[in-house]
């Protein structure tokens, strides 16, 4: 045991210390650890009182026992009895114990409270200051409620002194971080912005650190400390290393307070006064060149607190992104710094290139370190390291250094960290797409993915090689040739198959002339992994097979011999065997000309973001999501597909649960733009948070602008204009029930609706927004399925029979819709919208903002009630939970809003946890009712919400949960 | 700065400090977590890496591992000097400072950090005036022990 070196020897505590220490067991531990809790225990219970030292002494026993990874749960009285001690240490022990085992125990919470304000208010500048820090470790809004309005003025008073003002500052920051709403801005607001003229040093250092937080949410009321913060870092940057005295560290004047200056400063855009500004370039220069000049020490701390400031300094370098001088002198001294023998400096280094990279500025430089960066990826030693160096080969990419750095990043790719792969085959498969020059690289550097880190090839990316190559015909003949040769490897992994699937049953004509690829030889090599892969690979393929009746005629009796056989007809897995029925049905009914319209080759994907860029945004979070945007860096660079949207065929997308017999009705799944059930079902699937872009406007801002772009070119090329793909249902629509559902240059569609049991009522308004009259306006309603929508109305009041009508330059006309809802469903019906306009014909298809949440009726129900039919509704499939990343800021009464809006009651004081939403509702349909609970945690720390809900009906909750997740 | 963790090179935890609330099951998920990510890399690394959405930054000193969590606009390079001035407070105060030393006088440990770090940001960097704080509290100690 060694000598307790100063201060207060608690001897029990020491002794008890060295029991643990030298316990052998954890059992042995446990033991002295409950022994020594039953002796607390009956020294705090005992009848003789307890004098301050032993509370103190047990008290801090007690904090070890915690510490150590053990409950406690008394003590805390005890605590909060020393915290009205005079003596110090004691008071110093039962602030340390309440900051670090806070109790939500409203009768102590009170009796902390006075505590604290009695040693805010004791004028002795340690009690204050232990008060201070006990509030910003705790940090709760109970604090905040209670000492908020009390702090400004600590911080801003004049007789403060110094410690207590660096304590309030922090204390002040912690409080608005945690409850800004707490805060009262005012007067102190201008009165701690000159705090950055302090004398003291460490007052700044403290109040800067508050400052930035305070001026991110306030930019305009804080504007002044940017000439403040400006003179004040002048000062730091020209001082000799001697002048600070203690606060110079290893020769380097206020490191952490410069850093500080610095950070702030990138709260705001270069300062406009040009004397202000001069004199900061000045400094930024002085930084630059101090890197040049021979350390004043050999200490790593000497380097590292240098560096810091010069990292710091390229960083609001490249903020500004306005100085190509000083941009371009960054980029050479972490140049330098790459090939340091440091490697943290080497990992910064790559770190901080990638931001210069994406600066027009500084591109060109970055590039020139391309060599040393590919060296790094193949011989840095530590996988960290590694992984900064791809990402800076992905950002200095660009058309003229593509090929290299895409072979570079697929040979890294075979022994990559497993970690990292997909994130890797994520940039190849942006890289190549968005550099191709000619498109057969492109489709072989995605291939060579798949026989690389198949496992890592995401849906996204497969899908994307589908679109692009459907779009490019230029392509389509190589792609056939080349997946039909990669098909022949003994093995190939299971994407392999799914893209050559694809690929042979669109385009597998373009090499059915070669005899060596004819019909029959691709159908064989296909078929011949069938059996290896999953249902949703073997369901694709079963699509590839129709195709392939309708391609090469030849091949059908083999095919339907093939769909005929019991494994298929008899599958056990419904689509599967709902596929080989329907498929067998086609080829033999239809006529040679129905299956050819049927199984017309698909129409070029319309263009969006690409949906690889969101997975990857997604995957780096928000923060990589500026240095991956791409417009800015090469204006020139044309993407190929501008970006399709993430919708492959109906085929690789099976639903179990979508009525796919579509030959009554509407022809089958493998036309999707043909019908209007299955091309429902197919935008239906794609419309889900997963494929919604993750970053910029919000999804409806987002949704609106898209179907702008996309309705405007149906529109105008006419495309397909008797089967355009209906536009989604934006999101917001879930929990609303009004508003505008459509709108472009000439059209504007708005919806009222009620609803009522399962029952609803819907008004459609459509306005013209031209000045010419729309002529043959002819809305109608599609319903796919079961969902029968009756419509009592029709255009205009009073009804006319006749749908055909005219809509006047700036008129608008009313429809009725009455809607009944017979069972649960999953698309909504469809509205057709048909007119002339100027002699062209239009033609739109939206969905409607039809819902199955619409009929819910809300429940109320006891907690106790709650629990027992949560516990009912136990099967796995009766339950469906979504884990996703909020995309709207959190707010519980926003949310509270939307929940409400999608129709369940909100239980309150059912689920323990008072952040978390408990909700119950019946759906109601005419066949049946579907009792539905669902809980919705979410955790603001990390940004997320888990989602669970529990039906009795296994679509009604997978359904509900997909709904409801994309409304946060 | 989320949070810092002084833990040994056979895992064992010796200090905790946490700028963010979390629950106790949390704390403990990410502690056990870090200190295994931590403890498997090898001497020659570099001091940083990405952790969820968030930089770790950590440094040995002879058993002890010190091992901070960052924000992704924080600076690497400063917060290694932190955990360097705070083992420098630690060695002045205890007197070339050694793992038991913080076993021992926990409490101490945390008064320090308090006075050096606060809501996680730098309160003080001077180690005279940190030190001069918790040195006037062992002399008040003192003189309440005289009488």
């Amino acid at each position: 045991m060694p000598a307790v070196s100063k201060g207060d020897g608690m001897r029990g505590l020491a002794v008890f210390i060295s029991d643990i220490r030298n316990c052998k067991s954890k059992e042995a531990e446990i033991k002295r650890i409950n022994k020594e809790l039953a002796n607390i225990r009956s020294k705090f219970k005992g009848d003789k009182a307890l004098d301050g030292y032993s509370k103190k002494k047990y008290v801090c026993k007690l904090l070890f026992i915690f510490l150590l990874g053990h409950d406690i749960d008394f003590g805390h009285m005890e605590a909060v009895n020393l915290l009205s001690s005079n003596k110090y240490t004691e008071k110093q022990i039962g602030y340390l114990f309440i900051s670090v085992l806070v109790n939500s125990n409203s009768e102590l919470i009170r009796l902390i409270n006075n505590a604290i304000k009695n040693d805010l208010a004791s004028r002795n500048p340690t009690f204050m200051c232990l008060a201070l820090h006990c509030i910003a470790n705790v940090g709760s809004r109970e604090m905040g409620e209670a000492f908020a309005a009390d702090i400004p003025r600590i911080l801003v008073a004049g007789d403060s002194m110094d410690s207590v003002k660096q304590s309030a500052a922090l204390c002040l920051l912690r409080l608005y971080k945690a409850s800004p709403d707490l805060v009262p801005m005012g007067e102190w607001t201008a009165r701690v912005v000159h705090l950055l003229n302090d004398q003291h040093m460490g007052v700044v250092t403290a109040a800067v650190s508050l400052i930035t937080c305070l001026c991110k949410k306030n930019p305009d009321d804080f504007k002044t400390c940017i000439s403040l913060a400006v003179s004040r870092l002048s000062r730091i940057v020209s001082s000799a290393s001697t002048d600070l005295q203690d606060y110079t560290y290893y020769f380097v004047p206020a490191p952490w307070l410069s850093v500080k200056l610095l950070r702030l400063l990138q709260c705001y855009p270069p300062p406009e006064d040009a004397a202000v500004k001069g004199r900061l370039v000045e400094c930024l220069e002085t930084v630059l060149n101090k890197a040049q000049e021979p350390p004043k020490s050999k200490k790593v701390q000497h380097s590292n607190a240098k560096n810091a400031i010069l990292f710091e300094t390229i960083s609001l370098i490249i903020h500004y992104d306005s100085e190509p001088n000083l941009l371009v002198r960054a980029c050479n001294q972490l140049g330098q710094f790459l090939q340091h023998r440091e490697t943290n400096l080497r990992y910064l280094a790559l770190e901080s290139m990638c931001t210069l990279a994406s600066s027009e500025f500084s591109h060109e430089a970055v590039k020139t370190h391309i060599d040393t960066v590919i060296n790094a990826l193949k011989t840095e030693r530590d996988v960290s390291v590694r992984q900064r160096a791809a990402d800076l080969l992905y950002a200095m990419c660009d058309r003229s250094n593509a090929k290299q750095i895409v072979s570079e990043m697929l040979r890294y790719l075979e022994t990559a960290d497993y970690a990292i792969r997909e994130e890797i085959v994520l940039k190849v498969a942006i890289l190549a797409e968005k550099y191709a020059v000619d498109y057969s690289w492109y489709v072989d550097t995605i291939l060579n993915l798949i026989r690389i880190a198949g496992d890592y090839v995401s849906e996204e990316v497969w899908y994307r090689v589908l679109q692009i190559v459907t779009n490019r015909d230029d392509v389509q003949g190589y792609a056939a040739k080349t997946v039909f040769e990669a098909l022949q490897a003994p093995a190939c992994h299971e994407n392999m198959v799914k893209v050559g699937g694809y690929i042979l049953g669109e385009f597998g004509n373009l090499i059915a002339g070669d005899p060596r690829s004819s019909p029959p030889v691709q159908f064989s090599l296909l078929h011949s992994k069938f059996h290896l892969c999953s249902v949703a690979t073997r369901a694709l393929l079963l699509s590839t097979y129709i195709k392939f009746i309708n391609l090469f005629p030849e091949t059908k009796a083999t095919i339907q011999g093939v769909l005929r056989a019991g494994s298929q007809l008899r599958n056990a897995d419904v689509e599967l065997q709902q596929r080989a029925v329907e498929y067998l049905t086609l080829s033999s009914v239809a006529s040679t000309d129905v299956l050819a319209t049927v199984l017309e080759e698909m129409p070029p994907f319309p263009e969006r973001e690409s949906s690889i860029l969101a997975k990857l945004k997604r995957k780096k979070g928000p923060g990589a999501a500026s240095a991956l945007d791409d417009g800015r860096r090469d204006p020139s660079s044309n993407d190929i597909n501008g970006g399709v949207e993430p919708t492959p065929s109906t085929v690789s997308t099976p639903s179990p649960s979508a009525d796919l017999l579509g030959l009554r009705a509407a022809p089958p799944p493998a036309a999707p733009p043909a019908s209007a059930g299955a091309g429902n079902l197919l935008v239906d699937v794609f419309d889900g948070p997963a494929a919604q872009p993750s970053l910029g406007p919000t999804p409806e801002e987002a949704f609106l602008s898209e179907s702008w772009e996309r309705w405007g070119r149906g529109m105008r090329t006419g495309a397909h204009p008797g089967h355009p793909v209906p536009l989604p249902l934006p999101p917001r629509f879930v929990c609303k029930n009004n508003g505008v559902l459509f709108e472009n240059q000439l059209l504007q569609i708005g919806v009222k609706s009620e609803f009522r049991q399962n029952l609803g009522r819907m008004y459609l308004f459509y306005g013209n927004k031209t000045s010419v009259q729309f002529q043959n306006f002819s809305p109608t309603v599609v319903h796919p399925g079961d969902l029968q929508t009756h419509i009592l109305s029709g255009l205009g009041q009073p009804p006319t029979k006749r749908v055909a009508a005219q809509v006047d330059g700036g008129a608008q006309v009313q429809q009725v819709l009455n809607i009944e809802c017979l069972r649960d469903f999953l698309t909504p019906p469809l509205l057709s919208v048909r007119f002339r306009y100027g002699g062209a014909p239009q033609a739109l298809t939206l969905k409607l903002p039809v819902t199955i949440n619409k009929f819910f009726q809300p429940t109320e129900m006891a907690a106790q009630d709650f629990f027992q039919r949560w516990k009912q509704l136990s099967l796995p499939q009766q339950e469906a939970q979504k884990i996703f990343k909020a995309n709207h800021p959190m707010d519980a009464e926003v949310t509270k809003a939307k929940l409400l809006g999608f129709g369940s009651a909100l239980l309150d004081n059912v689920d323990p946890n008072p952040e978390n939403f408990v909700g119950a509702g019946i759906i109601q349909t005419k066949a049946l009712q579907v009792g539905c609970l669902l809980r919705l945690e979410p955790n603001a720390q990390a940004q997320m919400y888990r989602l669970t809900l529990r039906t009795s009906k296994e679509s009604v909750s997978r359904h509900l949960c997909e709904l409801l997740a994309q409304q946060f | 700065m989320q949070f810092m963790l002084l833990f040994s090179r056979q895992g064992k935890l010796r200090l905790q400090k946490w700028y963010v609330p979390l629950s106790d099951k949390e704390k403990k998920k990410i502690t056990r977590e870090l200190v295994q990510t931590v403890l498997a890399r090898k001497p020659k690394m570099c001091s940083f890496l990405e952790w969820r959405d968030l930089k770790i930054v950590y440094k040995r000193y002879a058993s002890l591992y010190f091992c901070c969590a960052i924000e992704d606009q924080d600076n690497e390079l400063i917060t290694l000097e932190i955990i360097h001035r705070y083992v420098e407070l630690l060695d002045k105060y205890f007197g070339s400072v050694c793992e038991l030393d913080i076993i021992f006088n926990f409490e101490k440990a945390y008064f320090i950090l308090d006075e050096f770090l606060l809501g996680g940001e730098v309160q003080e960097t001077s180690k005279k005036n940190v030190l001069k704080a918790i040195e006037q509290a062992d002399l008040l100690q003192e003189f309440q022990k005289v009488h």
